[in-house]
Order: structure tokens, then sequence, then C-alpha cells
């Protein structure tokens, strides 16, 4: 084979290999232990609503709290029902 | 759930510093040190924005690339976190961070640095969750308590937004799409009378 040729066939192959998506997984990125947040706190300080250790109630939770303390359209239009 | 995220509205950041404030006083943060600062553009002139800022917790995080000795790590929320055991106060992640969230704190007689402090999303760090080991070297763990940061949930006008990514943006979705602009402003009736209030009244001069 030519060089010239090995050339035109090395060279798009180069190209394309830049064209990747780095990987952005969300999850540990390495081993540092640390407990997950939704298994609770060791203190007397936690919101009542959810129970520690359930992650899905944890995350209900946050959702909730999210929409009720940061979305004052929500508030208020729950306010002109119970009104 | 999403990554956690936090996103500030400029249209409505009133520059009065309650999320600092909120920050400083929750995680009893010490002099020098500031997790979260509010930035002015164009101060005193018409079209001045402030936003605040502090650690995005980035999907793909400078400071965590280059950290020579790897103190940083993320959780299962997205939050990026370091731990202070490992970290060696070189000041690298300070000058890869586009938002100069890390912060160095000076102690002794001649300003040593220490190690570096950063805002957490509220959610400590490696020690156990709401340990007063955590709290001494990392603040409050308010996302274990089941609450949200404390300088979100703190904001005077709702211009900060924290939380699941998700929900976050649906909120500012929302409030961008209904919220108008001049007499339309969301409350401006509430405020000021009528939702034409500030304009000339027929039938007046």
């Amino acid at each position: 084979m030519k060089p010239r040729r090995i050339v035109w066939v090395v060279w798009p192959l180069a190209l394309l290999a830049a064209c990747k998506e780095p990987p952005q997984n969300l999850g540990s990125s390495n081993s540092r232990p640390d407990t997950p947040a939704f298994k609770g706190a060791d203190n007397a300080f936690a919101a009542p609503g959810w129970k520690p250790g359930d992650r899905t109630s944890w995350e209900q939770h946050l959702r909730t709290r999210a929409q009720m303390g940061q979305n004052e359209y929500n508030k208020i239009n729950n306010n002109d029902k119970a009104s | 759930m999403a990554r956690m995220k936090f996103i500030c509205d400029s249209e409505r950041c009133i520059e009065c510093n309650s999320c600092v404030t909120a920050c400083k006083n929750e995680h009893e943060v010490p002099w020098g040190v500031n997790r979260r600062r509010v930035i002015t553009l164009n101060d005193g002139v018409p079209g001045e924005r402030s936003v605040s800022v502090a650690c995005m917790h980035c999907s793909d995080a400078p400071c965590m690339a280059v950290c020579p000795v790897n103190c940083f790590y993320r959780t299962d929320e997205g939050v990026v976190l370091h731990d202070k055991d490992v970290c060696i106060g070189c000041g690298y992640c300070s000058y890869a961070c586009p938002f100069g969230a890390p912060q160095f704190p000076a102690s002794g007689s001649f300003g040593v640095r220490g190690k570096m402090d950063k805002c957490t999303f509220c959610a400590g760090g490696p020690e156990a969750s709401g340990s007063q080991a955590e709290f001494e070297k990392y603040g409050r763990n308010r996302l274990a308590e089941g609450k949200l940061p404390a300088c979100a949930e703190m904001c005077s006008t709702k211009a900060l937004l924290g939380g699941d990514g998700d929900v976050v943006a649906e909120i500012f979705r929302n409030r961008v799409v209904n919220r108008g602009k001049g007499a339309e402003v969301w409350g401006w009736g509430t405020a000021y009378g009528s939702r034409q209030a500030g304009q000339p009244q027929k039938g007046k001069s």
C-alpha cells in the first residue's frame, strides 16, 4: 500500500476518534465512603414527613418541599383553592 | 432523582445577601470564608443585575480534575464534596474553578492558608451524617435532615432556587412563562392595588 493511501485511510479515522462523548455517569466517582443523604442524620433536626432509609420517600419529600417552599405560584394557587 | 442544582434568577435577586448570611449562620463558616457571594453587574446604573454564586456542583467539575490528592468525590445526587482530611490546601481547585467557589481560611499570625472550604449543597462531608465531627468540618448536613440548602430556602425573593435539577428547572420555566413584564409582573396588583397600577388613570391628568 502506498504511503499516501495509508494517510488517506488513517487521517479520517484519527479525526473520527475525537468525536466521542466523555462518560458523565452519575455515581460515586471514587471510593470515598460517605453515607447517602436518604439514610438520615444522626441528630434531632430531621424534617418530619419522610422515613429515613427510604430513598423514595426522601426524594418525594424533597420534591414537595421544593415546590411548596420555592414555587410561590404553587403556594398562591393552593391558597386560592383552600379559601 | 436528577442532579442537585442551584439556579439564580437575576431578574429577582435584590442583592440582599440573605443567602450569604443564611449560609454563614447555618454552617458557622469562619471569618474570611464566603461559601456563597452575591455578585452585582453594572452596579448603580440602569440594567443592574445581581446573581448569587457558590459552588455549582458541576457535572464535569474542574476542581475534581486538577486536585493532586483526589480529595473530591461526587454523591449519588450529583453533589461535589471533598474530604478535608485528604486536602493539602494547595489551591489548584481555586485556580481551576470558574466560579471562585473554593475558599481558604487564613489562620495563625502569618495568615497560613488552611484547608479548602466550599459550598457542600448543605450535604456535609464524609463523616457520619449529622455528627459533630461533620458539623465542625463541613457544617450542617441538611439534605440528610430532609431539607434543602439554607441559602435557597431563606432567599427572600426566591431568586435562588436549589434542589433536584428537574424540579428547579420546572419552577424556573413556569416562572419565566408566567411572570410577564411591567404591570403584568406577578404580585404587582397585590402591591399596588391593581394590575394596571403604575399606568396613568383614565380621566386624571
